[in-house]
């Protein structure tokens, strides 16, 4: 083959992001990253939980009252969400690491199902915790 | 780390908003990346006013019109017009697809699932533009001869031709209809950010087309030659490759094949 003729200037780069049309499974996988990168946050609440557990009642009682403020409720049902779509969507990946799922009609219901089905757990976990409180 | 935005020299500039024909009853707007290596300038969006009664009904047909009876230096690849040279894929109201076989009104309808106003085409996306809507392929095409698409053998070539069942046939079907357009390649973001490394879609389905043809027998060498983090595995199953491809073939399946491929064989 020849070689490409070089223009006199700089080549621009064409446009991507900015103008892609977005499909259900490229917004799914760019949750998942997000969600995978927010689950660190979730973990430190976790340990903070832990550590103020093992500390005593002082600063358990401290950490209860921040986690049961409106503000701790809201960032708790977050992390729970956040958790649930990941999970969902590891199990997603899982599928297809099978080969399977992979059609058209098949891929764009797992995408939404992530989705729908995180919301969907989320809700039901928060419904238990609050009527069995 | 992936460069989300453009670069300053690729950013794009509002161009030059060409006069609807006298006359015209149904019009129909297009809205053009324009890129001329000659003048040093930002990239631009033209504005065109296509005559519907007067052109086609494809997109190909509405670009060749334009450059026609407009806007002689609008530059675009076009050979064939039926869909199996790949040589006019460009994105076409977000989506990358072939201009020959979109029609001007579906490509119109299924964006976001409304009609928009004007037809929006960009070259494909993220990759070096030599002018207008043509991108350089040139690291596509490397990346395609990387992953040798021949038939090797080890065994004495026989008297006539290398025989294959009519199932060992079939299994090559949805693969072997690649034409290599890379609209499949250039949709994929992974690619995007890493598409020095990344083998890409057409490529791997066609790596995956000579690795399940039942008469090559280099499979365990074409396989140690994709074993690495970034040639097969900067896959992420975001699938925009099997729903842009304007076939319909199915990259993303090929690489999970070749995916699994390479953990039955370890196994």
């Amino acid at each position: 083959m020849a070689p490409t003729a070089r223009p006199t200037v700089a080549q621009p780069l064409s446009p991507h992001l900015q103008i892609y049309r977005w499909t259900w499974t490229m917004a799914m996988s760019v949750f998942h990253r997000i969600t995978g990168t927010a689950l660190y946050g979730g973990s430190a609440l976790v340990a903070i939980w832990l550590v103020a557990l093992a500390s005593g009642p002082g600063a358990y009682a401290w950490v209860a009252w921040f986690f049961g403020s409106w503000i701790g409720i809201l960032v708790l049902f977050a992390y729970t969400w956040v958790l649930m779509h990941h999970m969902l969507g590891g199990l997603r990946h899982f599928v297809w690491d099978f080969g399977v799922g992979l059609e058209r009609g098949e891929r764009l219901w797992l995408s939404r199902g992530t989705l729908i089905g995180s919301v969907a757990l989320t809700v039901v976990i928060w419904a238990l915790a609050l009527t069995l409180r | 780390m992936a460069q989300f935005t453009l670069p300053k020299n690729s950013q794009l500039r509002e161009g030059k908003s060409w006069p609807a024909p006298a006359g015209a009853k149904t019009l129909t707007e297009f809205r053009v990346y324009r890129w001329n290596p000659d003048d040093g300038a930002n990239p631009r969006i033209d504005t065109y006013q296509v005559d519907r009664d007067d052109c086609g009904p494809m997109v190909l047909d509405a670009l060749l019109w334009i450059k026609n009876k407009v806007d002689s230096t609008l530059v675009f690849r076009r050979s064939c017009r039926e869909g199996i040279c790949g040589s006019c894929a460009m994105n076409i109201e977000g989506q990358n697809s072939l201009a020959c076989t979109m029609g001007i009104d579906a490509c119109k309808e299924h964006a976001a699932g409304k009609k928009s106003a004007a037809v929006r085409i960009y070259p494909l996306p993220h990759m070096p533009v030599l002018k207008d809507l043509v991108p350089d392929l040139t690291n596509f095409f490397a990346q395609h001869a990387a992953i040798e698409p021949w038939l090797q053998t080890e065994t004495p070539a026989p008297e006539a031709e290398w025989k294959q069942t009519p199932e060992d046939r079939a299994r090559l079907d949805g693969l072997y209809e690649c034409i290599l357009c890379a609209c499949c390649t250039t949709s994929c973001p992974s690619y995007w950010w890493n598409g020095d490394r990344f083998l890409g879609p057409a490529a791997l389905l066609q790596a995956y087309r000579w690795l399940i043809d039942s008469r090559d027998e280099n499979t365990g060498e074409r396989l140690d030659g994709l074993h690495d983090p970034f040639r097969l595995y900067r896959c992420h199953t975001i699938m925009n490759c099997a729903n842009t491809c304007p076939k319909n073939l199915n990259p993303a399946k090929a690489i999970a094949e070749i995916k699994k491929m390479m953990i039955a064989r370890e196994v």
